[in-house]
């Protein structure tokens, strides 16, 4: 038995191991996505099964449970002779989602850490690259129907012999991806954040002996499971239930359904998805990783003390996805469950503990990652272009306050670029960036607002292109709040509107010099009944402009 | 200039400190009285009276000041407006679409100017600066009258791509200039001519808003300090580590944020240059936060990119001091997992920890110190709360749950917390591209020099420097400090196109402009340096690197070699045949007053022949484990060439020195305590 003190002192050495490899990965990358969105993550996974020991605290969340899925499928493979076995200085590389893995932008590196000859644990990132090839640029295409029309597909191959990149792997993915020329820089970057970590972890070894730590690891398993249950146990005992919506799948134009039952089964969580939509034709299918992982990150959203060890995922049981749009295998298109399907899944585990879990759970927040994608051609560079415009929207109302405005995706941590910076980079003009009045879902504490911007291409021509959500149904109230505004999506050519047919999706749409898009994304959910509202509250917001003057009629009756 | 006194006075949360040099005599007064939060002035002044300060005599007043610091962080600003473009007044609410923290959906965000003083005008530039709708002037001036109607007394005009051209910014604070009570109008890219709208806005709104603010404390200040005599000249800390006249000091009022923090490091650079010492990382430990910084080259890092909290980027030149904990007031708690966890919570300044007796009642870190006999136990036996309490909390709150007894739980709260300062640490180091070890600990603050040798044992660094006087490194930071401009200038081109005769032009013309500014303040400087650098990238990286030049004229091919060692160094990846691209010039002049004798710090008078002389008595103090009986030494009465080996304690008016056993402590010329570390790290 490892005393309490050396437990907690190992556990911080861990933590840092981790925290450098992320560090050095996002200093390091070249692409602005790892670089300064830290689309990236970092850990230490277990020998044996690939089990979480430790991931770093800036990861980006929807990893949260996708990279010990990934590391324990390789182990797995490497068993059964499907992978190459490992020797020391191997990495491997992997970017196939349905080998615990998330959609094919977001490639895997794994490790093996050696200790007296023997793999002591694995040591693995993924990180977003900008392209792996496909249909179209960046890989969200809102029309895929198959995963090859996404991108090149890796099995896990040893792209680090002994150490020494295998330039013949490496010309392979080179010959299959947009603007190859940058990526060894951000593959250099990643395999770096692995040597770092390798270093640092054979210095905590040698420090407090390999016996110890791997008493340490393992006692800090049992005792995140611990923590776990000690919350679970403030959920009632029953179900608790709830259904969320993804608009369409970009190809098929009818809703997609999560349904969700939680029940409280003693010490344990179960999450029964049994109902939820089949797998669908377009690219919002969920692989069973990134759906676990969603799961795993709306539960660290109401509970973020949980340390991310595989400890606090083990009471945590995830049922009734197969056959459903939540658990696709090959070939479905899947580049919308990292972005999108996996707020959802959030959204549905929001819904259903908010009741039970008031002082917890805020209401629904906009959980979208509004991608607008614009491609063309800037005659005055003479090159062509990808544009990419992120949006965040409100977050729900909570016990403790209103939500805020233009917050990040549920899944992510990244800001957004500025418009001065996207003007000077590309031939577009914003017409305005505002803060998307009246958005906000009525509540006693209300939603916070969305982001309502118009940006009009000047020169040249451009395809628009968009996977966003929540333009059928808006981010969900709870305990008695309204929903928020839905996402609304305008494309303006020739001066006309257009609405597109899936209203949040769509792909190349053509645009001319001086047409427009407008989006406007969702407000949060309002929290609790809308008429207990603190008059001067409702007074603040229609003297900000919040709201008019009859919205806030309608909406806060009785104020 | 008259060889009068010099005094160095700042402000900080809980205490404004005083140290005066007298030149001719040699002499050096310090005072230590409270903070008096609602005007600062009264502070001051009782700590010029606590230390017989003869205004008349005195030459120059040197001023750091929390006055804009504590403004932003409680949002007590003075009333202010934005004019900015149609289209765009939300900017400053809606951030960079960011939330306070990564797990967690809640939090909440107050824009530094509400919604409605915020209001839009017909304009607008293109990324290139060329104007596509012509600025409305009436617009502006309604706008304006508006703004005054509401009761603003500051304005800010804050366009899109006014770094790249401001006439549309500099035309509206025309007009605005012609009917606006008072000077108080900010431009954005006045202060910051950089793309990048939130944070440029935001600087503007935070340098308006804390403007009338600071002008109404110094005119106070130096009112009063008129009518005490003093005929001499006030100068103000800025954030970079500078200082400015009073009277100007106002109009970029954005600079004067974290001052305080600045003056310490600038302090720690000095102190660190006269004793030979030019790689420091600063360690300063109060009682609610840990503040860290890297000093290379005896030079204090300096960056245009920090933010003061979340969603509050203040883009100006500032000390880069980072926060790494919660200081002496950081609660241990046991948690649901059964794991001891030190920190993020704090005590605070109030209630502080048990040992204050103020109704604290959560072990803290300052509480473990006491038990372990590190502090004094008899200074706290004056309070309320006896350390019987103290040992009671720490029985019932974490030694029970842990099963180990209260000092055992206090001894493991140390060494959690040392752990916990040393990796913050380390990720603070590694992100600058440093190895700690290649450095000398620089401890200050009440409880820095508590934890210092442990710390460094931690980071494998093997010498720590205790300061004389490490409880008013702040104030001695303002006696020490130079006069200094900064300029940036954006070229973001790459290094094959770049024209390199214009890159030197325009370092050149950023020394002078610089020179020009220094040699107006009415200061006697000893020397006139500059530093030059530029920024580069590879292009299509989003991260920067300082590369450092020797002089405004380079080579394309010198320029590439230093970019790539600089490049290697930082992230040990070599990147041939890679486009780099240079993104700004730097410059920095800086002006350097005459030197200041530390060697009097201590008293001469006071020091002792021997070390059994200094030495005022032992007591039981737990290291590892186990009590030791320590010698407890009073600082000042230390020999000159005082050397002793740990266990020992040095106690002093302002702070309190573990040396650990088996490290070696030794004195130098300055006063400063050099501890070299004992055993293998």
């Amino acid at each position: 038995m490892i005393d309490p003190i050396t437990l907690s002192v190992i556990e911080a050495g861990l933590q840092q191991v981790c925290d450098e490899m992320d560090l050095t990965f996002s200093r390091a990358a070249f692409s602005p996505v790892i670089a300064e969105a830290n689309d990236r993550s970092d850990g230490i996974y277990d020998a044996a099964d690939g089990s979480l020991i430790a991931q770093g605290a800036g990861g980006l969340p929807v990893f949260v449970g996708t990279m010990q899925a990934s590391t324990r499928t390789l182990i797995a493979m490497i068993a059964k002779g499907e992978a190459a076995a490992p020797k020391p200085g191997d990495i491997y590389i992997v970017n196939d989602p349905y080998l615990g893995g998330t959609h094919l932008m977001d490639v895997r590196f794994a490790k093996p850490f050696y200790r007296g000859g023997k793999i002591f644990c694995w040591l693995s990132n993924t990180g977003h690259w900008p392209d792996t090839g496909g249909a179209v640029p960046g890989g969200f295409s809102a029309s895929a129907t198959s995963v090859e029309q996404e991108g090149l597909r890796l099995p896990p191959v040893r792209l680090f012999k002994e150490g020494t990149l295998d330039a013949e792997i490496y010309a392979i993915i080179c010959s299959n991806i947009r603007v190859a020329s940058q990526r060894i820089g951000d593959v250099k970057a990643q395999a770096a954040a692995l040597m770092v970590g390798e270093e640092r972890l054979s210095a905590l070894m040698d420090r407090y002996g390999d016996d110890t730590v791997a008493g340490a690891i393992a006692e800090l398993r049992r005792r995140a499971a611990r923590q776990m249950e000690s919350f679970i146990a403030e959920i009632p005992e029953g179900r608790h239930e709830a259904t969320a919506w993804v608009d369409s799948d970009g190809v098929v134009n009818e809703p997609l359904a999560i349904r969700l039952a939680v029940t409280r089964q003693g010490e344990g969580l179960r999450f029964d998805f049994t109902g939820s939509s089949a797998p669908c034709t377009g690219p919002m299918n969920s692989v069973r990783a990134t759906t676990l992982s969603s799961v795993y990150l709306a539960m660290r959203h109401i509970f973020p003390e949980v340390p991310i060890s595989a400890g606090a995922f083990e009471p945590l049981e995830v049922t009734g996805i197969e056959g459903t749009f939540l658990d696709a295998h090959y070939p479905r298109p899947v580049s919308g469950c990292a972005a999108e399907v996996s707020q959802r899944i959030a959204e549905a585990v929001f819904a259903a503990l908010a009741p039970a879990l008031p002082k917890r759970v805020t209401a629904a927040p906009a959980g979208t990652s509004g991608n607008f994608a614009l491609g063309g051609h800037d005659p005055e560079t003479g090159r062509d272009f990808v544009m990419y415009q992120l949006s965040g929207g409100g977050y729900g109302g909570a016990a403790s306050g209103d939500g805020i405005s233009n917050g990040c995706s549920t899944i992510g941590i990244s800001k957004a670029p500025p418009v001065e910076i996207m003007e000077q980079q590309f031939p577009v003009l914003y017409h305005h960036y505002r803060l998307r009045e009246g958005s906000g879902g009525a509540g006693e504490h209300r939603g916070g607002f969305g982001l309502d911007y118009m940006v009009e291409l000047r020169r040249g021509e451009a395809r628009a292109s968009f996977v966003m959500d929540h333009g059928r149904f808006g981010p969900q109230g709870a305990l008695g709040g309204s929903d928020g505004a839905v996402n609304e999506v305008t494309v303006w050519q020739n001066g006309t509107p257009i609405t597109p047919e899936h209203l949040s999706k769509a792909q190349d749409i053509p645009l001319k010099p001086g047409d427009r898009v407008e989006v406007r994304t969702p407000g949060g959910g309002g929290y609790g009944n809308p008429a207990r509202r603190d008059p001067e509250a409702v007074a603040h917001d229609l003297a900000m402009g919040y709201y008019s003057e009859a919205e806030l009629r309608a909406l806060f009756p009785g104020q | 200039m008259a060889e009068g006194q010099l005094i160095g006075v700042d402000v900080g949360g809980t205490f404004t400190d005083l140290i005066l040099t007298d030149p001719q005599s040699g002499a050096v007064r310090l005072a230590k009285v409270p903070t008096t939060p609602e005007n600062q002035a009264h502070g001051v002044l009782a700590a010029l009276t606590a230390a017989g300060a003869d205004l008349p005599a005195t030459a120059l007043i040197v001023h750091g000041t929390t006055t804009t610091t504590n403004a932003v962080l409680e949002r007590k600003l003075a009333k202010t407006g934005l004019i900015t473009t149609q289209g765009f007044r939300d900017i400053l609410e809606l951030g960079r679409r960011t939330r306070p923290q990564a797990y967690g959906m809640t939090g909440s965000f107050t824009p530094v100017i509400p919604r409605n003083l915020r209001l839009e005008v017909p304009e607008r530039m293109d990324a290139t600066g060329h104007p596509l709708i012509p600025l409305d002037e009436a617009a502006v001036e309604a706008a304006g009258r508006q703004l005054l109607d509401e009761g603003c007394v500051s304005v800010v005009v804050h366009f899109l791509h006014a770094y790249a051209n401001p006439a549309h910014e500099r035309r509206a604070a025309e007009i605005l200039a012609r009917f606006w009570p008072n000077a108080h109008i900010t431009t954005g890219h006045s202060l910051l001519s950089e793309s990048r709208e939130f944070e440029r806005g935001v600087t503007a709104a935070v340098n308006a808003s804390v403007q009338p603010l600071l002008e109404r404390y110094l005119a106070r200040l130096t009112g009063e300090l008129a009518q005490g005599g003093y005929r001499g000249e006030v100068l103000v800390m800025n954030g970079n580590g500078g200082m400015v006249s009073a009277l100007t000091v106002s109009r970029e009022a954005a600079k004067t944020v974290m001052s305080g923090p600045a003056s310490g490091v600038m302090a720690a650079a000095y102190t660190g240059r006269r004793a030979g010492l030019a790689n420091l990382i600063t360690y300063d430990m109060g009682g609610t936060s840990t503040d860290v910084a890297l000093i290379r080259g005896a030079e204090p890092p300096v960056s245009n990119e920090i933010e003061i909290e979340y969603a509050m980027p203040i883009h100006v030149p500032m000390v880069d001091v980072r926060t790494v904990g919660a200081g002496g007031g950081s609660i241990a708690r046991v948690t649901a997992a059964g794991l001891l966890a030190v920190g993020p919570e704090s005590a605070g300044a109030q209630p502080g920890p048990i040992c204050y007796g103020r109704g604290g009642t959560e072990p803290t870190i300052s509480d473990a110190n006491l038990l372990l006999g590190r502090l004094d136990p008899a200074k706290f036996t004056a309070s309320a709360t006896p350390l019987a309490a103290v040992e009671a909390a720490f029985a019932e709150k974490l030694g029970k749950p842990l099963d180990l007894s209260a000092l055992d739980a206090a001894e493991a709260v140390i060494r959690l917390a040392n752990i916990r300062m040393a990796g913050a640490i380390r990720m603070v180091s590694v992100s600058l591209g440093a190895d700690p070890r290649d450095f000398t600990l620089f401890a200050f603050g009440g409880a820095g020099p508590l934890h210092a040798t442990a710390l460094a044992r931690e980071l494998g660094i093997p010498r720590v420097l205790i300061p004389a006087r490490p409880g008013i490194t702040n104030a001695l930071g303002c006696t020490v400090a130079d006069l200094r401009h900064d300029f940036v200038h954006t070229l973001n081109t790459p290094l094959d196109t770049l024209d390199m005769a214009r890159l030197s032009e325009t370092l050149e013309e950023q020394a002078t402009e610089g020179e020009r500014l220094i040699r107006a303040e009415p200061v006697a400087l000893r020397a006139l340096r500059r530093l030059h650098s530029v920024d580069m990238q590879y292009r299509g990286q989003t991260h920067l690197l300082r590369v450092p030049l020797d002089g405004p004229e380079i080579t394309r091919e010198a320029l590439l070699a230093r970019f790539e060692e600089v490049y290697y160094n930082r992230f040990r990846i070599r990147l041939p045949g890679a486009a780099a691209a240079v993104v700004n010039a730097n410059t920095s002049v800086i002006g350097t007053r005459a030197a200041l004798d530390l060697s009097t710090l201590i008293d001469p008078a006071q020091r002792r022949a021997t070390l059994a002389e200094a030495q005022t008595g032992t007591r039981r103090v737990r290291f590892a484990g186990a009590w030791h009986q320590t010698p407890v030494y009073w600082r000042d009465h230390l020999p000159a060439d005082a050397a002793l080996t740990g266990p020992a304690i040095l106690e002093q008016m302002d702070t309190t020195t573990v040396i650990e056993p088996g490290d070696r402590a030794g004195t130098d010329a300055d006063g400063n305590i050099l501890i070299t570390l004992g055993g293998a790290a």
